[in-house]
């Protein structure tokens, strides 16, 4: 490979040739301020925050897109460019709705940031001002455009899902991002996936706040408030109190969620372990009796909504069990409320997820075991939202003891753990699918074909003799590479994972916000799952059907088998094929 | 400036329809060639109302933002249609200092429609340009390829009637 010297700020740097000034920046130690830039996914040069200095070049150029040639030299901070950047900042300020002291986002924006580092006159500029309408159509986010800065992310978020139902639209100062025609968000083929909000550098996309319905909850004396959390909120939680990204916090966590006042803290792995058992019994079902194959998975509501749009002729391939929030919501109301002798429409579930799709799915239809109108899960929140209610609450996470879930609904294993990175489902499934089968406790129990962080995998095993093809895909992207193959025959498999966020729930559209020179140069998704797999392995107990409430539910209260009717009934669910745009 | 939408229901024809299967057959091996088709199809339909958008965005396999974010970004393209006579009055400066505002309130008033719609017959429609270097002529309007200067609100009914 063809290497180029240059030198950033006197710093010597030998970068690759096609590098761009960003790049040898950031291999000589020296951060460019970014604000439009997202490593390989928008590139496109439009804030114009990275201006710099560079010798060859006429004026100040942006050293996102510019390459570097042989010899030149960069200086990322001289008066030149100070100057260029405070106006930059300047005027995108002079159409931003400035009102930081209680945004969400306030110490959290990558615009607040700049305008701090750069000392900059928040009115230096007046003139026309655009005013839009918030869209808050959607269950799961809020748009402000009057908070948007037009970098685009949001866009090259939505496009890599395959989704792109947002874009820029109009031209000039008309320009805003939107959908088309105007139609509301709620309007569009939009899979909540909520990519978007973890990608937007201000407050213009939110993901909507429904923390209050819970503090609400919480002051009810008449109310039994529970509260369960996804697999993968005990490996990002942290971040949102400054600890090293990939940190396991549970302990911390339900201290912290026993402090908020709920009165049970349950473990949605718990009911992992149920979507575990009943979905190997359906594959192993679909395989005996012919029924539609592959068998897919539906743990993620991004990627369930997607399958609804986008391929609505694949549904009968969907596996009807509900996902894992919605298993634990409905054995909560129906065998822990009977067991406490509570009635459950006075029991009020919230659940915390990496997944702003969630907040789609608590609203689903049939999604109400324990009888109509009583909702299986009432409040869906993000990890966000809970670190904020965290926060309110006065609460020192950092230095909170270390304590247990309720034993209720908290015991685990270690394969409802690893649900929360891509092809953890599939591994989990894989391990109790194999015991089944084969009629004993296999010792060899790590799939390690269906690990990592790549957006497809596949893989074949031999499962009691029967050959199982296996594909994990991430990011509802790599889910339409499967599905295209799937339906054109092209590939043959059994059963397929799919998760809608690329990396898993590890990398969930509610997950805490890291800005994007982090995004580009961490792996977010590899280090967060790094927590689940080494609980798993620590784990006494790694197969589903070995976890004991597992078997005292399907004992001693549904009285049957896995796949019984009594399970079937609230476990569960069925899908909508829905019309993109309507008619 | 903002784009008017279509004020009138989408009447286009099974003919123009598969007129623009065609084209899009031709180009969608190419997603770059999406403003070709866009250009044809406001040649086939004279406008690119959702409906039309609708089929370029499946034929093309993009997005439907996508094709409206190219539509609304390029001044060339319209989403309300043209009349039979599309009549564009010019509102720079010198027009306008001439009395152009008052010939596009006549044109309005007489007309029924406002700026950038159709009348239900689809016979008129309205637009305001900037300047169309015909100064000289100063307030000009354009019938289609007609050029018509130096008038006053008194011309205008003249001009309408000329067309029917």
């Amino acid at each position: 490979m063809e290497m180029l010297n240059v030198k950033v700020n006197g710093i010597a740097v030998s970068v690759p040739k096609g590098a761009t000034i960003l790049e040898a920046a950031r291999a000589a130690g020296v951060e460019i301020p970014t604000l439009c830039y997202m490593k390989e996914k928008n590139e496109i040069g439009a804030c114009r925050i990275c201006v710099v200095e560079a010798t060859g070049a006429r004026g100040l150029v942006t050293a996102c897109v510019y390459p570097v040639t042989e010899g030149m030299e960069i200086k990322t901070n001289t008066p030149k460019v100070r100057a260029a950047r405070k106006t930059t900042l300047e005027l995108i300020l002079s159409t931003h709705n400035k009102n930081c002291l209680s945004c969400v986002r306030s110490t959290n924006c990558e615009l607040q940031k700049l305008c701090y580092e750069y000392g900059v006159d928040s009115t230096a500029f007046g003139g026309f001002k655009p005013v839009y309408q918030l869209d808050t159509t959607t269950p799961h986010l809020v748009r402000d455009n009057n908070k948007c800065i037009l970098c685009r992310r949001c866009v090259a978020a939505c496009q890599e899902q395959f989704v792109s139902v947002i874009g820029a639209n109009n031209r000039g100062i008309d320009t805003c991002i939107g959908q088309a025609y105007n139609l509301s968000l709620a309007e569009t083929p939009c899979i909540s996936c909520g990519q978007c909000t973890a990608v937007c550098p201000t407050g213009a996309l939110v993901e909507k706040d429904d923390t209050d319905k819970v503090w609400e909850a919480l002051a009810d004396t008449s109310k039994h408030v529970i509260v369960q959390t996804a697999p993968s909120i005990r490996a990002t939680l942290g971040e949102c109190f400054d600890m090293p990204i990939g940190t396991n916090v549970e302990g911390k966590m339900v201290a912290a969620l026993r402090r908020l006042g709920f009165e049970k803290v349950f473990d949605t792995n718990t009911a992992a372990d149920f979507t575990i058992v009943e979905e190997a019994t359906e594959l192993l079902d679909r395989v005996k009796n012919g029924g539609a194959l592959p068998l897919i998975t539906s743990c993620s509501p991004g990627w369930v909504k997607f399958c609804e749009y986008y391929y609505p002729e694949m549904l009968p391939h969907l596996s009807s069990c509900k996902s894992p929030q919605q298993m634990g919501g409905a054995l909560i109301k129906t065998y822990y409320a009977d067991k406490m002798g509570w009635d459950p429409k006075d029991v009020f579930v919230v659940s915390i997820m990496p997944c702003t799709a969630k907040k789609f799915e608590v609203g689903r239809d049939d999604m109400s075991a324990a009888g109509e109108g009583i909702a299986d899960v009432d409040v869906a929140l993000t990890t966000r939202e809970l670190s904020r209610m965290i926060q309110r609450a006065g609460i020192k996470f950092t230095a909170l003891p270390d304590e247990d879930f309720d034993p209720a609904f908290g015991v685990d294993t270690g394969a409802a753990v690893i649900f929360g990175a891509t092809g953890g489902v599939m591994e989990a499934a894989l391990r109790t699918a194999n015991d089944v089968l084969t009629g004993k406790d296999n010792k060899e129990i790590d799939f390690k074909e269906v690990r990592g962080t790549a957006g497809i995998k596949e893989a074949e095993y031999n499962i009691a003799g029967i050959p199982v093809r296996v594909a994990v895909a991430s990011g509802t992207a790599n889910a339409k590479i499967i599905m295209d193959k799937i339906k054109s025959g092209e590939a043959n498999y059994t059963f397929v994972e799919i998760m809608g966020c690329p990396g898993g729930c590890v990398n969930g559209g509610g997950q805490p916000i890291q800005p994007q020179y982090v995004r580009d140069t961490v792996d977010l998704k590899a280090e967060r799952a790094k927590a689940l797999y080494a609980q798993d392995e620590a784990m006494a107990v790694r197969k589903s059907h070995q976890n004991p409430i597992v078997k005292e539910v399907y004992d001693n209260y549904y009285k049957g088998g896995y796949g019984c009717h009594a399970a079937h009934h609230a476990l569960h669910t069925s899908y909508v094929a829905r019309e993109k745009y309507g008619k | 400036m903002l784009k008017k939408m279509s004020n009138l229901p989408f009447n286009g024809t099974k003919e123009q329809e598969e007129k623009l299967l065609a084209v899009i057959a031709e180009n969608k091996h190419d997603k770059s060639r999406l403003m070709a088709v866009m250009q044809e199809a406001q040649g086939i339909y004279g406008y690119l109302p959702l409906e039309v958008q609708k089929i370029i965005a499946d034929g093309m396999e993009v997005s439907l933002e996508k094709v409206y974010g190219v539509a609304t970004f390029y001044a060339q393209f319209s989403l309300a249609p043209q009349g039979q006579y599309h009549i564009s009055v010019c509102l720079g400066t010198a027009c306008y200092v001439k009395g152009a505002g008052l010939l596009y309130d006549k044109l309005q008033e007489l007309l029924g429609i406002g700026s950038d719609e159709c009348t239900p017959d689809r016979k008129f429609s309205l637009t305001a340009c900037r300047c169309i270097g015909a100064c000289g002529l100063a307030p000009v309007l354009t019938v289609n390829e007609e050029v018509y200067g130096r008038l006053t609100e008194n011309d205008v009914e003249g001009i309408l009637a000329k067309c029917v």
